[in-house]
């Protein structure tokens, strides 16, 4: 057996028997992701669901001033309720939503055919009320329409005089792009999971064993130091990747509990996502076994490598956070950017679009490519003197 | 059989090896003596290839660590001064790892491996992980995981440090041992008594230089006192290292 192999077969066979590496490279990691995603998910769909199908209550002061008004309203579905001693601060302690106001003088300036005034009490910052207020706003404008047509009608014009522009939406979003700010979230804790598999392992191989003092008998084997770097590189590689695969199950299964289609959503991630997301994100392994191992070659304890390491697993976040805030329309140099092109990927994958398996062959082949030199770095940089001594 | 001629080595200003050359021959245990500080950790360290000299040749059964240097490490044998065990392995596995790394075949990996446990006396402990090791456990299993592969050399650095006197008296009968077999044994101390105890050849070392360099009577002749330890102090100019 190669001296790779052998010191791949033992750092696996020593993680395995530590339970903080099970935990953190089986339990937390894999688990982290898909249950924010379904926490969060659920969360939204509560919310809208309740805003969308609730009915909408309305407290109104002066309702005595517009009979004819509320009864427009009752039969749209609003549910007028007493008004509050205070609407102000009815509404500022967010016990109503909305509150309309009908003045005094509604009924002469009606009678009249003034424009008749109504207020509206509301926090435009209550992001919960919008909803509220918007469907009290059309409320109100069908009843002024409808009376401003009968007015005109009395007249003998047409109403379509005063209506010189009717604007009629034609929504082009699909169910499955209305998804795509949650969606956005998948492919950063997809890399994150990939990262912090990794992490135990890349300090536990590394400045962990110059920690215990074993480095320097390990080194007086025959076996060259790029060959020992290897094993350890592919060992950590592997922990990112059994880390990264138990996610996907994780997430397949979350995806089904969670009822998406409630929302008109659909996200898709079946045998074949799962699949197609490991081929994606796999080669994130490579890259972030190096680059961790790189980093924890600097650290002098273990403990000073872990708080190195905090910064590198979050750093793969960046990208993903300016795209989920600022979607980017895709171009394809963009595929050969990794982290860039991970982040297109994986959220093309689960929205259910074709796969363009020569942008998914250009990411792997790039992100490999980089995950192989930045290991011939860490390897390099074992070979440096300062490194192989023992504190 | 090594042999070291004119080896330097600097960490910055501090002249850390400073000219050491001698021949450690089969069939003798050669004995580095100094201090602490006097530079045999860095000569070990020149030998087994962890670092590269600044100037100086070593040649370990006629091969040399600046050409062949993973060929060097395949004879030799090294308890290091960091002997670092893996505690989530047992000791065996321990000692099988080292002997996977030379490259070993599994049927004589696993009858060295029992016949460094029996000498070792490591029976009761071979199948327990390392963790919570006593001191002498660590240090006889780290001999054991250093001999495995059989090697014809065998680099001890202070290999009693820190040890009771029974795991001392198991490791010096071990050394006479390896003597017996016909191996070439290097081991430093910092304790006098202890490599006049055990040394065919002594070579003494201070600031970084050998000071003087032969067998226990040669020394006594060289320094004229008839008693070692007076001679010891006489070649490095300090008491450091008798009070053990």
């Amino acid at each position: 057996m190669s001296a790779w192999r052998v010191v791949c077969a033992k750092e696996i066979l020593e993680n395995l028997r530590d339970r903080r590496t099970m935990i953190s490279v089986f339990v937390i990691g894999p688990l982290m992701g898909p249950v924010l995603f379904a926490l969060l998910i659920s969360l939204i769909l509560s919310t809208q669901l309740e805003q969308a199908e609730k009915p909408l209550e309305v407290p109104v002061v002066g309702a005595e001033h517009a009979p004819q008004l509320i009864r427009h309203l009752k039969a749209v579905g609003v549910v007028v309720k007493d008004a509050p001693e205070s609407p102000e601060e009815a509404v500022r302690k967010r016990d109503a939503d909305v509150v309309l106001r009908i003045p005094e003088g509604f009924a002469e300036s009606w009678r009249e055919g003034e424009s008749a005034k109504l207020e509206l009490v509301l926090d435009s910052s209550q992001q919960k009320a919008r909803a509220s207020v918007t469907r009290l706003k059309s409320a109100l404008q069908s009843y002024a329409e409808l009376t401003a047509s009968q007015r005109l009608l009395l007249r003998g014009v047409s109403p379509e005089v005063v209506r010189p522009l009717l604007i009629a939406e034609v929504d082009q979003s699909t169910p499955q792009s209305r998804a795509i700010m949650i969606l956005s979230m998948l492919p950063y804790l997809l890399i994150l999971t990939v990262f912090a598999g990794g992490s135990y392992l890349a300090i536990d191989t590394t400045a962990g064993e110059r920690e215990r003092q074993s480095l320097e008998p390990l080194l007086a084997n025959p076996a060259s130091r790029a060959e020992l770097m290897s094993g350890k590189l592919v060992a950590t590689t592997l922990f990112a990747w059994a880390s990264l695969a138990l996610s996907l199950v994780l997430f397949s299964l979350s995806s089904s509990i969670i009822p998406m289609d409630k929302l008109g959503m659909e996200i898709k991630l079946g045998v074949m996502e799962c699949l197609k997301l490991f081929l994606i994100a796999a080669p994130l392994g490579i890259v972030g076994a190096a680059v961790m191992t790189i980093v924890a070659a600097f650290a002098k304890s273990f403990r000073e490598a872990q708080t190195y390491m905090t910064f590198v697993i979050l750093a793969p976040a960046l990208p993903s956070m300016v795209m989920a805030i600022n979607p980017l329309k895709p171009a394809d140099w963009m595929y050969s950017v990794p982290l860039v092109s991970h982040q297109l990927l994986i959220e093309q994958t689960v929205r259910g679009e074709v796969t363009a398996w020569a942008q998914v062959a250009l990411s792997v082949g790039v992100t490999v490519a980089l995950g192989l030199v930045l290991a011939a770095v860490a390897a390099r940089l074992y070979h440096r003197e300062s490194l192989a001594i023992s504190a | 059989m090594i042999e070291i001629q004119s080896l330097y080595k600097a960490f910055g200003a501090v002249k850390a090896v400073n000219g050491v050359s001698f021949t450690a021959s089969d069939g003798q245990i050669t004995g580095l003596l100094g201090p602490n500080g006097a530079g045999k950790t860095t000569t070990l360290r020149m030998l087994y290839t962890l670092m590269k000299p600044d100037a100086g040749a070593i040649r370990v059964d006629g091969l040399d660590v600046a050409t062949d240097p993973s060929g060097v490490r395949r004879r030799l044998g090294v308890l290091p001064d960091a002997r670092g065990l893996y505690k989530r392995l047992t000791a065996r596995e321990n000692i099988e790892y080292f002997g996977r790394l030379q490259g070993m075949d599994e049927a004589s990996l696993q009858r060295r491996t029992d016949g460094l446990i029996e000498a070792l006396n490591l029976d009761e402990i071979a199948a327990r992980r390392t963790e919570g090791f006593s001191n002498g456990q660590r240090v006889k299993t780290a001999i054991a995981r250093a001999l495995v592969h059989d090697p014809r050399n065998v680099i001890l650095d202070e290999p009693t440090n820190g040890l009771d006197v029974m795991s001392t008296r198991t490791l010096r009968e071990f050394m006479r041992q390896l003597r017996a077999e016909g191996r070439c044994v290097v081991f430093s101390s910092h304790i006098m008594q202890e490599v006049a105890a055990l040394c065919d050849r002594i070579v003494v070392i201070a600031k970084g230089q050998v000071v003087a360099n032969g067998t226990p009577d040669e020394l006594r002749q060289q320094t004229g006192e008839s008693n070692l330890e007076e001679a010891f102090i006489k070649v490095i100019g300090s008491e450091e290292g008798l009070l053990q």
